[in-house]
């Protein structure tokens, strides 16, 4: 990316570039969630429904996982999928889906805690009602996330919101190769520590504009849950 | 409307999509920031690719992580300069053979002020003992570098045991020449650069070069494939296709056609045999 | 779900159920025929909404036994209640209904009928679309009423749904009460207020910590109550 023009500019006349590296970020913490979701969602309903010895304990860890530290989960995940490591064969150190396995394990915790809290609130509500129908446990678990669904959403905008926002982790395990498995986030980091920050401070634009968009999505979503369920 | 099927498809391809990447011609060559920074590998790979086909992807560290890399099998080809941790690598099996690429030099920059009074002065060690004796304030990457060890090897060819001698005016930061750079910056403080990475830096404050020229300023380039018998999936004949063209007249060609501002940076030496 | 229905009578037979330590139904032998409705009343916490949960099935005796047409552990397919605060969930009036219709394998056409037939008995169909949560309480009330008829339940459960409804409110699930008491369903309802009872009853049960103090046609009841507690309580004088 030249260096020597204007960040402003680049943003504004759609720098090919600047292009590149937004629609990696995308794609890879948007992938991220996808998968975060897959796991998480199941669990966090699993969790919330059933009585288990230690359920306590769980819901705690749980929680606290929601706090990991992403360099914390980019070392491990480069450990890993290095060579040298259990997963080396898969060849998966520093390309873009290292870093949406990194981003995934960061997520995961989040959209499975969160999962659990919507719809163990929900149960307690619904409980007596749905027992006294006779819904069978398939059908609570997908009444359950039917009607929670605005919260759900809720949920995985947040987790997207914590992906797209993070540095640490792909930094680590992505190897932040120009063109490759460069993204906001990291070009950031390196536009300062070059010293480009006018550069630098062009990306936040952006990241900036898409964690506001994001929020207001969650906005959006909890008012139209409102409006249209009550 | 997308099946749940079709869904599952599409986000097993991204995790696992290895296939689409394993296939084509591409190699990882750990580099360290300063190199990558100084925008060589901008100006030269596109070059290599447009000649062979083959994608060079590097990961830029710092020297130590760069051969760390190369240890753990996670890049084809080392790319670094610090050539004791080279011969070092070689000799516990991890590389095939060194080959010496090109040299830049480092700098010793500082604020204009010149509280240690060296400006101008082609003797850096010299330069480095006024530092000290008037504790001028000097900032060190201190990340296992190539630049960190050249300028740990300066001080001890000033006579100065600089762990033990440091005091609160030597910050070791354990970070990027870029970083280094920024916070000598800051700090109105002393701080030894490759060339490279301070003509592309905009940052510089106050800060420009105090001492340039002297021959221990010179940072000598090497580049080894990985042992594909400590590493069997390391790409050989891509690796050493690039090796073969950094030390081709073309490559080297290409290294020195390399300027910022008119400047060239680096000079090509694969011929010297003691480089 | 209704003709001769195997869930009648309902027996308690010197039924307890305790949480802990407290004694919530104290030894308590009944039976609900079919027929009119039964009304059970009593001062609050004399345990009426318990013993309407175990007659439903969906509270568990801690000693004694409870059966449905003289079998145990019977399913609740025909039997149905209406909770004292009733849940709405997330859906329209009408997605409510068709929640539990769907769930009990009734769709398409029938479907349809059916949620247009037990809206209009409780008066909601002209506001079918709205979100049930949006609505008051009376309305919710007669939703749950609603929502509790769509399959045609032999037994009908109702715990003080008029507890907290304004006058006109009443009048309207106890004009839907009467309606289907006298369409076949066996309604078995909790209440506090006599005038009510007075106004609904075939016959009475009376609790009071957790005992059963009376039984009887609502006639005898009112007019020739035979324990104190009843008599105090028919009185106004007993209010725990």
């Amino acid at each position: 990316m030249p260096s020597d023009v204007s960040a402003l500019q680049l943003v504004l006349t759609g720098d090919p570039a600047l292009v590149a590296i937004v629609r990696l970020s995308l794609a890879v913490s948007l992938s991220a969630v996808f998968v975060a979701a897959l796991f998480g969602l199941p669990f966090g309903a699993l969790i919330a429904l059933t009585r288990f010895p230690g359920r306590q304990g769980v819901i705690v860890v749980l929680n606290a996982l929601m706090g990991l530290p992403p360099v914390v989960v980019g070392l491990a995940v480069f450990l890993a999928l290095s060579r040298s490591g259990p997963l080396g064969s898969w060849g998966l150190l520093f390309t873009p889906q290292a870093m949406v396995i990194a981003q995934a394990v960061l997520v995961t915790p989040i959209i499975a805690a969160l999962t659990r809290q919507t719809i163990e609130d929900l149960w307690s509500e619904y409980r007596e009602e749905l027992t006294a129908m006779n819904i069978n446990a398939t059908g609570r678990i997908a009444t359950l996330i039917w009607d929670a669904r605005f919260s759900l959403v809720t949920a995985l905008l947040a987790g997207f919101g914590r992906a797209a926002a993070e540095v640490g982790a792909i930094i680590i395990v992505g190897g932040n190769i120009d063109g490759f498995t460069r993204t906001m986030t990291t070009a950031i980091a390196l536009e300062t520590s070059k010293g480009d920050i006018p550069l630098a401070v062009g990306l936040g634009m952006v990241l900036i504009a898409i964690v506001i968009a994001v929020n207001a999505l969650v906005w959006t979503v909890r008012r139209a849950g409102e409006r249209l369920a009550g | 409307m997308l099946s749940r099927r079709h869904l599952i498809a599409i986000a097993a391809s991204l995790v696992f999509g290895v296939s689409a990447h394993a296939q084509e011609k591409s190699i990882v060559v750990a580099s360290t920031t300063s190199t990558e920074d100084s925008g060589l590998f901008r100006h030269i790979l596109p070059l290599f690719k447009a000649k062979t086909g083959i994608d060079v992807k590097v990961v830029a560290q710092g020297t130590g992580q760069a051969l760390d890399t190369g240890r753990r099998g996670d890049a084809d080809v080392v790319f670094v300069h610090a050539k004791p941790a080279e011969e070092k690598f070689l000799a516990e099996g991890f590389g095939v053979k060194r080959y010496p690429v090109m040299y830049n030099d480092f700098v010793l920059v500082g604020p204009k002020s010149d509280p240690a009074g060296v400006d101008g002065s082609k003797d850096i060690v010299a330069a480095l003992k006024a530092i000290k004796d008037k504790q001028a304030p000097f900032i060190s990457r201190g990340d296992r570098s190539g630049t960190h060890l050249a300028e740990l090897n300066l001080w001890k060819l000033a006579g100065i045991d600089i762990e033990k001698d440091k005091g609160p005016w030597y910050k070791s930061i354990g970070q990027g020449m870029g970083a280094a750079l920024n916070t000598a910056s800051a700090s109105n403080a002393y701080v030894l650069s490759d060339r490279g990475t301070w003509l592309s830096f905009k940052n510089r404050g106050d800060l420009a070069i105090s001492v340039q020229g002297d021959k221990r300023l010179f940072n000598q380039y090497g580049v080894m494939l990985v042992n594909p018998e400590k590493h069997p999936q390391v790409k050989k004949e891509l690796g050493q296709a690039f090796i073969d063209w950094l030390i081709s007249p073309e490559g080297q060609k290409a290294i020195a056609d390399y300027k910022i501002g008119g400047e060239q940076l680096f000079y090509p030496n694969a011929n010297d045999p003691s480089a | 779900m209704r003709g001769p229905t195997a869930d009648l009578p309902i027996r308690f037979e010197n039924v307890t159920v305790s949480a802990g330590a407290v004694t919530i139904l104290d030894h308590i032998t009944l039976t609900l025929a079919s027929g009119p409705p039964t009304i059970v009343v009593g001062p609050n916490g004399s345990g009426k909404t318990t013993l309407l949960r175990a007659a439903m099935g969906l509270v568990k005796p801690s000693a004694g036994r409870i059966t449905w047409g003289e079998r145990e552990n019977v399913p609740r397919a025909c039997r149905a209640i209406v909770f004292q605060r009733p849940v709405m969930l997330r859906r329209s009036a009408r997605g409510n209904i068709r929640y539990v219709l769907r769930s009990s394998g009734i769709v398409g056409a029938e479907q349809k009928t059916r949620i247009g037939e037990v809206l209009a008995l409780v008066g909601l169909e002209h506001i079918a679309g709205r979100p049930a949560r949006r609505l008051s309480g009376g309305e919710q009330q007669r939703l749950a009423l609603a929502r509790a008829l769509a399959r045609d339940p032999a037994v009908l459960f109702l715990d003080e749904p008029t507890a907290s409804l304004d006058p006109a409110a009443t009048k309207v699930i106890e004009d839907v009460v009467h309606t289907v008491s006298k369409g076949g369903i066996k309604v078995v309802m909790s209440t506090h207020d006599i005038a009510e009872a007075r106004r609904l009853a075939g016959d009475i049960i009376m609790l009071h910590h957790g005992r059963l103090i009376e039984t009887g046609a609502a006639m005898s009841f009112f007019n020739t109550p035979k324990t104190d507690e009843a008599k105090k309580f028919l009185a106004g004088e007993l209010l725990i």
